[in-house]
Parts: C-alpha cells; sequence; structure tokens
C-alpha cells in the first residue's frame, strides 16, 4: 500500500513522507473484510466476536503501515487515534442494542388500554393488566420526593454560594460530595430503619423521602454552578441601588439563573424516577390502584418493571409486560432530559464566556 | 458553628480584610435577610443532619442484630436469619463487591479515559457534542432496565467470550467455565462497566477541558504529534481528575443494586473462578433477601448497608479530597 510517497527525488528534510488521507479508511475497510473473513471461516456466531477480531486487526494494520512509511512515531500516533475511536464505537453498541431491545419488545404491549389499567385482577402468566398504578404511584412519590428535595437542595446551594464561608461551607460542600455518591440502596435502608423504630408499614411517602435524600446533592451540585455563572456585577448593581441581600437574590440572581436550576431540578428528578432499590425496600408493591402515597403500599414504575421480570422467568405476559414498562420509563427520562436541556440552551445566563 | 450570625457576632480572625469589610457592609440586617439567611443556612445544616442521621440509624438497627449474631460477622459465609440461632456474615459480600467492581473499573477506566479524549481531543467538532451527549443519555439509563437487557442481551451473548476465555487462560483457575449460564461476577463486572462508563467520561472529559491551551501549543510547537500532546501535556494535568472520576465510577459500581440482582446468580460461597456463578454484592443482596426477611432479618441487611455506606463513604470522600487537592495547586487555568 506504498502510495509512491516515497520517491527517489530527494525529499525535502523538513518533511517526513506521511500516507494519504483515506488510508485510514482503505485500513478500515481492508480489517472489516478481513475480519468478517476469518470469523466465517472460524464459524464463529456472534457479530460481536466479528466487530472485535476486525477492530484488532484494524489497530494492527494501522501500525505496521504507519511504522514502515511514517515511522515510529508517527505510527504510535496513529495507533492512540484508532484506538480512542474503537473505544467510542465499543461505547455506542450497548446504547444502541438497549434502546433498540426496548423499543422492539416494549411496543409489543404499550398501548392506551395498557397505560390506563392496573393489574388489579390479572395474574402474572396472564395477558392483559397494565401500568397506571405504577405510574400513579411513581408520579405521586416522585413529586413528593422533588417538593422535598429540591427546595432544600436550592437553598442549600444559595447557601453555599451568596453566604457560605467558614467552616460549617467548607463542611457543607464536603458532604454534599459525599453524599452524592450514597448508593439508593443505603439510603432506602436508612428510612427502613426509622420505619423499624416506628413500626410502620410500607407507604409511598416513605420512598418519597429517601428519593429525597438521593436527590438533594445532585440538585446542590448543579444549582451552586449555575448561581456561580451568575456575573457579580448584577448582584452589585442591585445591592449599590439599595436592595437588601435577599430581595438582590430573590430578584436578580435567582431569575437569572432559573433555566439552569430548572434543567439541574429536571435532571435530578430524571434520575430518581429510575430508582427501583430504595422502592423496593419501603413501598414494597401493590397491584392495585392506591391513590394515597401517605397509607399503604403503592407501586412505582422501576419496580413494577423488576417485580414482572422476577415473576417470569424470561418469557411470557408478564416478561413483555416488564420491557413496555421500560419502555415507557425510558421514554419518560429521555423526554426528561430533552426538556431539561433545551431549557439549559434557551435560557442559558449570557456571560462572555 | 453559630447559627445567628449578625452584627454583634465577631468574623473569625482567619478571614482577610477585605472579607472583614465586607461583612461589616453587609451588617445591617434587615428581617426579611435573616430569614433568608437562617432558611438558607438551615437547609445547609439539614443535610449534615441527615448525613449524621444515617449513620446514627444504620449504626443503631445494625448494632441490635450484630449482638445476636451466633456467628463471626466478618468472616461467615452463611446468611441464615430466619432461625432460632441467626448466623450471618458479609465475608461474601465483600468479595464480591469488590471483585465486581474491580472488574468494572479495569474495563471502563481506560475506555472512558480514551472517550474523554475523543470528546476532547480527536472528534470532528461537529461530533463532539452530539457524543457528549450520546454519553449523557447513557447516564441516564434506569438501572433496572441496564439489569433487564444484560439478562436478555448480555448473558447470552458472553457464552462465546467464557468459552473462549476457559479454552485459553482456563489453566490458571481464575478463568476456568463449568459450561453453567454465565451469570457470573465477570458477567456482572461487564455491565457494571457500562453503567459507570458515562460518569467517568463526564468527569474526565470536563477535566481535560481544562488543560491550558498554552501547554498544548507549546508542545505541538516542538513538533509532537496528536498523542505526543496527550501523553505530555493532557494526561499529566488531567491524572487526579482521571483518577477521582474513577474513584466516583467506583462509588457507582459498588452500590449497584438492581443491574446486579437481575444478572447475577447468587450463592452465599466464593468461587475461586470469575466465570462461575456465584457470590454475591452487598446490594444485590439486600435487594433479594429482602422480601423473605423477618424484623430481624432485615436488621441484619442493615447491618450490611452500614458496611456498604462506610466503604462509599470512604471511596468519595478520597475522591473529592483528591480533586480539592488538585485544585489547589492548579493555578493555570485560573
Amino acid at each position: 500500500m506504498s502510495n509512491a510517497l516515497v520517491t527517489d527525488k530527494r525529499p525535502s528534510t523538513l518533511r517526513a513522507a506521511s500516507l494519504p488521507k483515506w488510508t485510514p479508511w482503505a485500513i478500515a475497510a481492508g480489517s472489516l473484510a478481513l475480519g468478517i473473513g476469518i470469523s466465517a471461516a472460524a464459524g464463529l456466531g456472534s457479530s460481536i466476536q466479528w466487530g472485535l477480531i476486525a477492530a484488532v486487526l484494524f489497530v494492527l494494520g494501522t501500525y505496521g503501515i504507519a511504522a514502515r512509511v511514517e515511522g515510529r512515531r508517527q505510527a504510535r500516533d496513529r495507533v492512540a487515534t484508532s484506538l480512542v475511536w474503537v473505544a467510542f464505537l465499543i461505547a455506542v453498541i450497548p446504547l444502541v442494542s438497549l434502546i433498540w431491545v426496548t423499543v422492539a419488545r416494549g411496543a409489543k404491549v404499550l398501548d392506551v388500554y395498557f397505560l390506563t389499567h392496573s393489574m388489579g385482577v390479572v395474574a402474572d402468566t396472564e395477558p392483559g393488566g397494565g401500568i397506571y398504578h405504577a405510574i400513579i404511584g411513581s408520579l405521586e412519590q416522585v413529586g413528593l420526593a422533588t417538593l422535598i428535595g429540591a427546595p432544600i437542595g436550592v437553598l442549600t446551594a444559595i447557601y453555599l454560594v451568596e453566604y457560605g464561608r467558614g467552616r460549617l461551607a467548607k463542611a457543607v460542600t464536603f458532604f454534599v460530595d459525599v453524599m452524592t455518591g450514597i448508593p439508593s440502596i443505603v439510603a432506602g435502608l436508612f428510612i427502613l430503619s426509622l420505619m423499624l423504630i416506628f413500626k410502620m408499614q410500607p407507604f409511598g411517602f416513605a420512598g418519597s423521602l429517601a428519593l429525597a435524600i438521593l436527590m438533594m446533592p445532585v440538585v446542590v451540585r448543579s444549582t451552586e454552578e449555575m448561581l456561580k455563572l451568575v456575573p457579580n456585577e448584577l448582584r452589585e448593581a442591585s445591592l449599590a441601588l439599595g436592595v437588601p441581600k435577599w430581595r438582590t437574590i430573590l430578584k436578580v440572581v435567582l431569575p437569572t439563573s432559573i433555566g439552569g436550576i430548572t434543567t439541574g431540578v429536571m435532571l435530578a428528578v430524571a434520575r430518581i424516577a429510575g430508582e427501583t432499590a430504595p422502592v423496593l425496600l419501603l413501598v414494597f408493591g401493590n397491584p392495585f390502584i392506591n391513590n394515597n402515597p401517605f397509607e399503604g403500599a403503592q407501586a412505582s414504575l422501576p419496580l413494577y418493571i423488576y417485580q414482572q421480570f422476577a415473576n417470569s422467568a424470561g418469557s411470557g405476559a408478564a416478561y413483555d409486560r416488564a420491557w413496555a414498562a421500560s419502555l415507557t420509563l425510558i421514554a419518560f427520562v429521555m423526554i426528561l432530559n430533552l426538556v431539561a436541556r433545551g431549557i439549559a440552551r434557551w435560557k442559558a445566563p449570557k456571560t462572555g464566556r | 458553628m453559630d447559627i445567628s450570625t449578625t452584627t454583634d457576632v465577631p468574623p473569625p480572625a482567619s478571614h482577610s480584610k477585605a472579607a472583614e469589610q465586607k461583612r461589616a457592609a453587609r451588617g445591617a440586617t434587615r428581617p426579611g435577610d435573616r430569614i433568608f439567611l437562617g432558611l438558607s443556612r438551615g437547609s445547609g445544616i439539614l443535610l449534615l443532619a441527615i448525613m449524621a442521621a444515617i449513620a446514627v440509624f444504620l449504626t443503631y438497627r445494625a448494632a441490635l442484630a450484630i449482638s445476636k449474631d451466633h456467628a463471626n460477622f466478618l468472616t461467615t459465609f452463611e446468611w441464615n436469619t430466619n432461625v432460632l440461632e441467626p448466623k450471618f456474615g458479609i465475608a461474601v459480600l465483600v468479595f464480591g463487591t469488590i471483585v465486581s467492581s474491580v472488574i468494572a473499573m479495569a474495563i471502563a477506566v481506560p475506555i472512558a479515559v480514551a472517550i474523554a479524549l475523543f470528546i476532547t481531543h480527536y472528534a470532528p467538532r461537529r461530533m463532539s457534542g452530539p457524543v457528549a451527549y450520546v454519553i449523557d443519555l447513557l447516564a441516564a439509563v434506569p438501572s433496572i432496565v441496564y439489569g433487564l437487557w444484560g439478562a436478555l442481551v448480555l448473558v447470552p451473548h458472553m457464552n462465546g467470550l467464557f468459552g473462549w476465555l476457559n479454552d485459553f487462560f482456563g489453566w490458571t483457575g481464575l478463568f476456568s467455565w463449568d459450561e453453567g449460564a454465565p451469570r457470573s461476577m465477570l458477567t456482572v463486572g461487564i455491565l457494571l462497566a457500562i453503567m459507570i462508563l458515562p460518569i467517568i467520561t463526564n468527569v474526565s472529559r470536563e477535566v481535560f477541558r481544562q488543560v491550558p491551551r498554552m501547554h498544548e501549543e507549546a508542545a505541538l510547537a516542538l513538533g509532537a504529534t496528536r498523542w505526543e500532546v496527550v501523553r505530555m501535556s493532557v494526561l499529566p494535568f488531567g491524572r487526579s481528575g482521571v483518577i477521582s472520576a474513577s474513584m466516583l465510577g467506583l462509588g457507582r459500581a459498588l452500590g449497584e443494586t438492581m443491574a446486579v440482582a437481575t444478572v447475577l446468580s447468587p450463592s452465599f460461597d466464593i468461587q475461586a473462578s470469575l466465570l462461575n456463578p456465584g457470590g454475591g454484592t452487598f446490594a444485590q443482596n439486600i435487594a433479594s433477601k429482602f422480601s423473605e426477611a423477618n424484623e430481624f432479618g432485615r436488621d441484619a441487611l442493615i447491618a450490611s448497608g452500614l458496611v456498604l455506606f462506610v466503604i462509599t463513604l470512604l471511596v468519595n470522600g478520597a475522591a473529592r479530597l483528591i480533586i480539592a487537592r488538585r485544585a489547589e495547586y492548579s493555578g493555570a487555568n485560573a
């Protein structure tokens, strides 16, 4: 594949020989063909294995060819480039596969009936039934969690950015960071220990409390970032006019950053909406519709998915329902994400960055 | 931790003069100011109180359980709480949690760093935005859906890989396989790797973005190739950031519940081979034992949760300390 670039005319000593621009593509095509050939010959079934073999061939081929023509350093550079590309492609595979599988399997059962009926008198093995009760439960639990978690999170962020100095602020910052890493099941166990002490039965609001704990640090972090983006000139202008600090925060700082704060809160909501573990411990699950989050077991979407999956042994009506509910949940979370990012872009404070 | 910082409380001596003046200027407090400060500081204190309460209540319930444990809590290979003489221990769970997380880290960190480099230094400009977005979406997928996907797609795909590992590396003992369903620690590790990839990527990406342009341009001006620029200026600058990102990912992997519970087929023993099903993790054990546990059994699970809490606390705290240390001496990006 030497491309007549190494000519016998004395090349300029300042420019080394280099491969033409299309070389990576040619090597990619060659290694892909070779990879498929080898795999077919060896009788490997999985297309992922084919891809991996082709990827290895691609990296080796790139190194070999580049080392011959361009020298060691360039070859290493090319190998690094191709490894980075391969890593990216590897990461895309699971995402594509996951979305594909969820949509393909979920679309089988998902319809209006599924969204508007509960599992009331439907046995796990029977077809029919739906997720209405789970949607109600999820909305109530996540809504209550947001009502508790978002204000506390935003206020804490205001404290850290606008007032926070000294040891208390440092401690709060550090523990917010640490709190971000609390496993969701530990938050669930914490509320569970309270429920054991007060001899309470599972109910929806208990789940909300655990979810609120998971939500707060996320909200604090994102709100903090947003408040820091508000230019100091705005604060100073307001304070110079004699506006009290708290009104400055409410009327100047918050409106400027409200887009970013909303985004942060919505991303946090999207995160807790998919949490299963605390709900499993605290809300317990319930095939019937229970509109009251303060009394009696409730259902919730992620919990519904888990229970249908656990009762299905990998096929049948319950399994299909689990996938349909997954599709609903993913759609909900993704829409929340998209809207949140849209708001962020639309309402971004105009700093001179 | 004075709740009522108003005019009459002198500022700590450690503060700079400018801060003192600022404070004095703000001094005149109106009721609105005081209420607002109280509210926002109260929220901060509430957060600290929640953390303290988590530690206290978990410890309290855990102590109740451990005091009645008829076996050593740390070294027992058994989890039997519904009997007259309960015996339970976390040895298997510690092992499984650490092994699965280490596998996940070994796979995820290099790939995540490569993707972060891809986004910041390699991708065509028009591509880097959408790629970052796709990675964010990967982070938004609920863990239970990962679990379902793992059980349906990942587990069957593991058969080929496991057979291959067994053929070539089975002699090590670590990769011998008895042809069982591939619901083992390795599969769990791979699934966890996919799940923690986004967070490691995102944090590393932010760090790589902050590399001073001057460093890169200096390297380029000396004739460095792109890889040499990355190796000489980007990676050294981002090293501590990558370490802390990895530890954040590790924290996630340690506490992941549903994905592990749906993919692993658990047992209360330690498998020498990564390919044979068995073992368990803290979170998975809590989720799967919970429904059949009586009140004492729940306390026992809380005890194991306390250990998990402490482990993640240490990992996350360490990660933050590394970040903080780095922030102190990297004046380059001011």
